[in-house]
C-alpha cells in the first residue's frame, strides 16, 4: 500500500480539527492507532485500485455553504416516528425496540427505553465514559484487521473522530429486533457513527437500520459473533435524494456462528458500502446481500471482501442494482481463501439491469483461493429488460409500464430472497414497488 | 370474427419475407386448425397477431370484429379478447404464477371497466381450473415457468385461458413435446372453452392433436401461405401423405 503523499489537504483540515481529548479513555488508543493508520493510508483517491469505478469525492470534500438558516423545519417530538412521512416507512409495522439518532446524534428522547431481555444497548456517547471492557477489545479492533489487504482509509478516519453510535452486548436470543432510525435533520448536516455489536456464544439478535442519518454519513460498525451465536441485519438506507453515505461493517465470525446483512438503497446520490468477513471459525456461515435502485443522480457502490480462514465455512454475495436515467453501479466483491480452509464453499453474483443506455454498471469480482479443496463460485451480467418477457406479460393484458415494473420488482427478488425474515422482506418488497411505481412513467 | 386478409410480413432486421399472402377467416365459434412443415411461418402468424416486435407488416390486414388490430398495443389486443398459447411459454423467476395470472386478471377487469375480483373468489377460481388441468397449488406458488416441465409449461398456457377466458384463442403448437395423457388434459381444456361465441385457431405440426380438438376447418400452410383448405379430412390425408407429397403437389 503506497503511502499516499498529496491530496491530503482535506486529511489535514480533518485531522487539525480532532480534539486532543480523543487520547483519553478507553477507547483513546484506538484512536491514535486509527489516526496514524489513516495518516500513512492517506485519503482515497480516484486512481486507487478500488476507487476507480466511484470516486471519493463526495465522501471526502468539505461539506459546502454550512449555514444555521438552511436548516430543515425541525422534527416533531409529539409525532410518532414517521408520522410526517406522506409515504409509510419501512419496519414502521415491526414490533421492534427502536434507538433514534438525529443527525448522527442519540435522541434520548424520541428513542425507546433501551431495555430488554438478553441484550445491553448503550448509546457510544455514554459508553466512552463507562468501563465496558470488552468494548476495549473491539473498538477500531475490527476495523483495523479489516484494513489488510486493502486500505479503507474512511473507516479509519471514523474510528479516530466517531462520538456517536451504539455498543450493544448480546448474550441470549433477543426477542424482538433492536431498530436504529436514522433521521436527517439539517441540510448540511455529518454524522460520523461507530458502533459495536457482540453476540456471544450461542445468543442472537436482528438488527434493522433505517434512515439516512445525515446530509453525509460515515458509519463503521464492528460485529462480532462467537461460536454458535447469530447476526441478521436488514438495512435500508433512507429515502433522501441528496444524502451521501460512506459505511463500513467488520464482521468476524467464529465457529458455527451466522451472519447475515441485507441493504436496500434507492435514492441517496453517493453510496459506497463496505463489508469486510472474516471467517475465522469452522463451519461459519455468511450471507451479505443488497438491492439498489438509481434514478437520475445516483452513485451505488457495494465493495465486499469475504476472507475464509477456517474449514467448511460457507460465504454468499448476491448483489442487484437497477440503473436508469444515467445512474451507476459499482460492485467490487471479492473472495479470499487462505490456505487450509479447506471445503470453503464461496458463492458471488452481482447483476445490473440498466433502464437505459446512460446508465453504467461496473463490476469487479475476483476469486483468490490459497487451498485446493474448495467450490468457489462468481458471476456478474449485466443487461436489459428482457423483450420476450415484457412481450409475455403484455400478451396477457398487462401494460408495458405495469410489465415493466413487474421485470423489475423480479430482477430485485433473488436478492430479497436472501432475507431470512419472511415478513421484514414482504415490506421492504412493497416499499421498493412503491417507490418504483412513483419513478416510473 | 377473426379476419385476415392477404397478411405479408417480414423480419424487421433482415427484410425477409416470412408470410407471403395468408388469407384466413375464422368465424365465432369455430375452431380452425393450421398445419404445416417447420419453418412454414406458423409462428410468426400467431406473434404478429399477438402483437410482437420485430416484424413488419408489408401488406395486407388483420381485423377483429371488423376493427384493425395492427393499431392496437399486444396488451391491448389481449384485453380485447385475444390470446396467444405460446410454442414456448417464457419463464420468469421473481415472478410467481399465482401474482402473474392475478395481475393479468386484474388488467382485464381494470381495461373493461369492471371491479377487480376479490383476492378469496380469484383463488378459489383459479384453483378449480387448475385442478381440471391437473396443475397442484405448488405449481401456482413458483415463478412463472420456471424449471415448469414441456408438459406443465403447455397446461399452465391453458390454465391462463381458462382463467382469462378470451374471445379468439390462438394455440402454437400447444401438442409438441406433450405425451398422450398430457395431450389429452390440454384437449379437455379447450373443449371446455368450446363455446358459440368463442374461436379457436390452433396451430399444430401433427394431426393427433385433432383427434381430440375437433376441427371445422383444416388449413395447410407452407412457405408462407395458406395452400389447401379443407374439412378434418384434410388433416388425416396430411398425416397419411406428409407434408412433401402435398407441397410438391401444389406447386
Ligand atoms: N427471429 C427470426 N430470425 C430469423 N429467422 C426467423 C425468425 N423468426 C422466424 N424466422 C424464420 O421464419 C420462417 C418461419 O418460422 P416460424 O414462423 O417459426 O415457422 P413455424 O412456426 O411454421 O415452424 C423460418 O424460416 C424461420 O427460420
Ligand atoms: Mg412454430
Amino acid at each position: 500500500m503506497p503511502v499516499q503523499k498529496s491530496g491530503n489537504g482535506g486529511l489535514d483540515a480533518i485531522l487539525a480539527a480532532v480534539d486532543p481529548k480523543e487520547g483519553t479513555g478507553w477507547h483513546g488508543l484506538a484512536r491514535r492507532d486509527a489516526l496514524n493508520r489513516l495518516r500513512t493510508m492517506g485519503l482515497p483517491v480516484p486512481r486507487d485500485e478500488y476507487w476507480r469505478f466511484s470516486g471519493p469525492g463526495p465522501l471526502i470534500w468539505p461539506i459546502e455553504g454550512t449555514s444555521p438558516e438552511t436548516t430543515r423545519p425541525p422534527v416533531d417530538c409529539t409525532m410518532p416516528l414517521h408520522a410526517s412521512a406522506a409515504v409509510r416507512s419501512v419496519f414502521q409495522e415491526t414490533d421492534c425496540l427502536r434507538m433514534v439518532f438525529i443527525d448522527g446524534v442519540f435522541s434520548p428522547d424520541r428513542s425507546d427505553d433501551l431495555v430488554m431481555a438478553n441484550v445491553d444497548i448503550v448509546p457510544l456517547s455514554e459508553a466512552m465514559a463507562l468501563d465496558i471492557h470488552w468494548s476495549r477489545d473491539l473498538f477500531g479492533k475490527l476495523e483495523a484487521d479489516g484494513q489488510s489487504p486493502i486500505a479503507r482509509p474512511l473507516a479509519a478516519l471514523n474510528t479516530a473522530v466517531a462520538r456517536n453510535g451504539f455498543v450493544m452486548d448480546v448474550h441470549g436470543q433477543v426477542p424482538k429486533p433492536v431498530c436504529m432510525v436514522y433521521l436527517r435533520e439539517t441540510d448540511q448536516s455529518e454524522a460520523i457513527i461507530h458502533s459495536l455489536v457482540k453476540i456471544r456464544k450461542g445468543a442472537s439478535v436482528t438488527l434493522l437500520e433505517n434512515g439516512p442519518g445525515a446530509a453525509r454519513l460515515n458509519s463503521v460498525l464492528e460485529i462480532d459473533v462467537e461460536q454458535n451465536a447469530r447476526f441478521d441485519h436488514v438495512r435500508v438506507q433512507g429515502r433522501d435524494h441528496d444524502r451521501v453515505a460512506a459505511t463500513h461493517q467488520f464482521v468476524r465470525l467464529a465457529r458455527e456462528s451466522s451472519f447475515r446483512s441485507f441493504s436496500m438503497t434507492v435514492n441517496g446520490v453517493h453510496t459506497r458500502n463496505e463489508t469486510y468477513i472474516a471467517l475465522r471459525g469452522d463451519e461459519a456461515k455468511a450471507t451479505v446481500a443488497g438491492v439498489c435502485v438509481g434514478d437520475g443522480e445516483f452513485l451505488h457502490d457495494d465493495t465486499v471482501f469475504v476472507l475464509h480462514d477456517a474449514e467448511r465455512c460457507e460465504s454468499r454475495q448476491v448483489f442487484k442494482k437497477v440503473l436508469g436515467n444515467g445512474s451507476k453501479g459499482v460492485f467490487q466483491g471479492k473472495i479470499l481463501v487462505r490456505p487450509g480452509a479447506q471445503k470453503t464453499d464461496g458463492y458471488q453474483i452481482s447483476k445490473g439491469l440498466l433502464l437505459d443506455g446512460t446508465s453504467q454498471f461496473l463490476a469487479k469480482p475476483e476469486l483468490e483461493i490459497y487451498a485446493d479443496d474448495v467450490a468457489c463460485s462468481h458471476g456478474s451480467t449485466c443487461g436489459a429488460l428482457d423483450e420476450d418477457s415484457l412481450f409475455y406479460l403484455m400478451a396477457r393484458g398487462i401494460t408495458r409500464s405495469e410489465a415493466q415494473r413487474m421485470l423489475v420488482l423480479a430482477f430485485l427478488e433473488e436478492a430479497i430472497d436472501e432475507i431470512e425474515d419472511l415478513e421484514i422482506a414482504a415490506d421492504l418488497r412493497d416499499r421498493l414497488a412503491e417507490w418504483i411505481a412513483r419513478h416510473s412513467s | 370474427m377473426l379476419k385476415i386478409s392477404d397478411l405479408h410480413v417480414s423480419l424487421e432486421e433482415e427484410q425477409k419475407p416470412i408470410l407471403k399472402g395468408v388469407d384466413l377467416e375464422l368465424p365465432a365459434g369455430q375452431v380452425h386448425a393450421v398445419m404445416g412443415p417447420n419453418g412454414s411461418g406458423k409462428s410468426t402468424l400467431s406473434y404478429v397477431l399477438a402483437g410482437r416486435d420485430g416484424y413488419d407488416v408489408t401488406a395486407g390486414s388483420v381485423t377483429l370484429d371488423g376493427d384493425d388490430i395492427f393499431e392496437l398495443d399486444p396488451d391491448e389486443r389481449a384485453v380485447n379478447g385475444l390470446f396467444l398459447a405460446f410454442q414456448y411459454p417464457v419463464e420468469i423467476p421473481g415472478v410467481t404464477n399465482m401474482t402473474f395470472l392475478r395481475t393479468a386478471m386484474n388488467a382485464l377487469c381494470k381495461a373493461r371497466g369492471e371491479d377487480e375480483v376479490s383476492a378469496a373468489d380469484f383463488l378459489r377460481m383459479v384453483r378449480s381450473r387448475a385442478r381440471e388441468l391437473e396443475i397442484g397449488s405448488d405449481l401456482l406458488k413458483r415463478p412463472l415457468n420456471t424449471g415448469f416441465s414441456g408438459g406443465e409449461k403447455k397446461r399452465n398456457e391453458i390454465l391462463q385461458m381458462a382463467v382469462l377466458r378470451p374471445r379468439v384463442c390462438i394455440l402454437d403448437e400447444t401438442d409438441s413435446g406433450l405425451d398422450i395423457d398430457a395431450m389429452k388434459l390440454v384437449a379437455a381444456g379447450v373443449n371446455r372453452l368450446r363455446n358459440p361465441t368463442r374461436s379457436f385457431l390452433v396451430i399444430t405440426h401433427y394431426q393427433r392433436l385433432l383427434d381430440y380438438i375437433e376441427p371445422d376447418v383444416v388449413h395447410v400452410m407452407a412457405d408462407g401461405r395458406i395452400v389447401e383448405t379443407g374439412g378434418p379430412e384434410l388433416a388425416l390425408r396430411v398425416e397419411k401423405t406428409g407434408y412433401s407429397r402435398l407441397l410438391k403437389k401444389v406447386a
